[in-house]
């Protein structure tokens, strides 16, 4: 029955929200730039002076920064997608599964920003440019495939229970320690390797440190765990969207 | 293209609905009343044919929205089957879909593609969306400097250019001044003389018998009456007492 064209509605949404949050902000994209910049800064401060730490550089920080502000940002705002849009999901019919999508995506566009940022330190800091550069956007990818995922299911859950966008948030702050970002190696015992082996998020910061760092390709099988692990997110993301989106009329 | 049949449809709305919290769902999966439900349709049936031109009349809450919701699948029934041939324009709320800090034409080229404009239609059409409607220059100022006026206006001439095979109304042509008004009559009707379908829900027996010819009157979710505009309208306004 709709016979619009998918790319053309994704293309607005995306510009929509990004215009949005932009116009009415003096300083726009720098924004972007400053919570990363500021987050580096201060652990960089603790791991320095507080703490201190010789394995923990600058940019070691920002590789695990980078991927986890993309990942919490892009999680929560997925997740409200549907409810922020009720009034288009009510009024307007149009394929629903386009929100999620285009929430993640408008999000992908603060993320280049950052990656911007990122690949300038790293060249500052004379890490140099490598031809392993070319898995990046591989990484990137996958990474924003499964917040993609992810989106899909929360926000459809997020209807039938608003409490979903505060697990949600909670969920966040405790992933900032459970991830990899203030340490390399899981620290002591090898029985906590199973948050790390099996943690997409986690797979995006050791393979961005590979790749940054040390200038050497991420082990095929990190790529793998990664590859698979956001893929099944998204499938399940979006068989789950597709049974939930039965309801969304009655419970907006 | 363009014809709309229910069969038996029924609309049910569980007491819970449209409270959120954790506990209502399992209240509504261990304790669910069945007289609690609340029928917004109940058992309608009616079918609509190419070209016809219907009202739909009834109280607040009688169920006319919840009718066009099923029309444009935005909503599925609990009962009975919802059949519709066509492309549907839908203008079911004012400026649904519209965002206040966008532009006019940021807006018109959102909407367009929500209502399943492609790209290349957009840009060919938009010049005449914007002269349809009146707006000029202002259509790169942000939204929240428009009147109402200018804003049913604007989502008038997108979906009406969106050459649907079934036009919604759903109160909205009140709003624009009497030329709009005017020249809003004068396009829905070149539509049905083109073989298009009108559905148009409205509170206003003056605006319902100039574009309609026949008429639905719903209450309590239950279809009363179907038949000729001006005998369902006699019917239903002396049914109930008028302002």
């Amino acid at each position: 029955m709709w016979s619009g064209e998918y790319s053309f509605v994704l293309r607005n949404l995306i510009l929509k929200d990004f215009r949005i949050r932009y116009r009415n902000m003096s300083l726009g994209v720098f924004w972007s730039l400053l919570n990363p910049l500021v987050m580096m800064g201060v652990l960089t401060f603790v791991f320095t002076f507080v703490m201190p730490d010789r394995t923990i550089s600058p940019l070691f920080l920002l590789c695990g920064i980078v991927p986890f502000n993309f990942f919490t940002v892009a999680w929560i705002s997925g997740t409200s997608s549907i409810v922020d849009n009720a009034s288009l999901v009510k009024r307007v019919p149009f394929p629903r599964v386009i929100i999620p999508f285009a929430s993640v995506l408008s999000n992908a566009l603060h993320l280049i920003i950052q990656i911007a940022l990122l690949l300038s330190l790293t060249i500052l800091f004379g890490k140099g440019v490598n031809v392993n550069w070319i898995w990046l956007p591989v990484v990137w990818g996958f990474e924003i495939v499964l917040l993609c995922g992810l989106a899909l299911l929360f926000s459809g859950l997020n209807v039938y229970t608003r409490d979903i966008r505060y697990v949600v948030e909670s969920i966040s702050t405790v992933l900032f320690w459970l991830v990899p970002i203030v340490y390399q190696s899981p620290p002591g015992s090898e029985k906590f390797a199973v948050i790390y082996d099996y943690n997409p998020l986690a797979a995006v910061i050791f393979a961005l440190r590979f790749i940054l760092l040390e200038g050497i390709a991420p082990p095929t099988s990190l790529l793998w765990k990664l590859a698979l692990g956001s893929s099944l997110m998204l499938v399940f993301g979006f068989l789950m969207f597709q049974r939930l989106k039965r309801g969304f009329y009655n419970y907006l | 293209m363009g014809h709309i049949r229910f069969q038996d449809v029924s609309k049910i709305f569980h007491r819970h609905t449209g409270q959120k919290l954790i506990r209502h769902h399992f209240y509504d999966r261990f304790r669910r009343n069945p007289e609690h439900d609340f029928y917004a349709l109940k058992n309608v049936s009616f079918q609509v044919d190419e070209g016809e031109r219907v009202a739909i009349v009834g109280r607040n809450g009688a169920g006319k929205s919840t009718l066009l919701s099923l029309v444009c699948g935005l909503a599925a029934p609990e009962k009975g089957r919802v059949e519709v041939s066509g492309k549907i324009a839908a203008l079911l709320e004012l400026g649904s879909g519209f965002h206040p800090d966008l532009t006019g034409r940021e807006n018109v080229y959102l909407n367009a593609s929500l209502l399943g404009f492609t790209r290349a239609r957009t840009d060919a059409l938009f010049d005449s969306i914007v002269e349809f409607s009146g707006i000029g220059e202002f259509i790169d100022e942000p939204l929240r400097t428009y009147s109402s006026g200018m804003l049913v206006r604007l989502a008038f001439s997108v979906a009406l250019n969106l050459e649907p095979s079934i036009l919604i109304i759903d109160e909205v042509l009140a709003v624009g001044d009497q030329a709009f008004q005017e020249k809003c009559f004068e396009k829905v009707l070149e539509f049905r003389d083109s073989g298009k379908t009108l559905l148009c829900v409205s509170h206003s027996p003056a605006i319902l018998l100039k574009l309609c010819d026949r008429a639905l009157w719903l209450d309590h979710g239950e279809l009363m009456m179907d038949g000729k505009a001006l005998a369902v309208l006699e019917a239903y306004t002396g049914h109930t007492v008028a302002p």
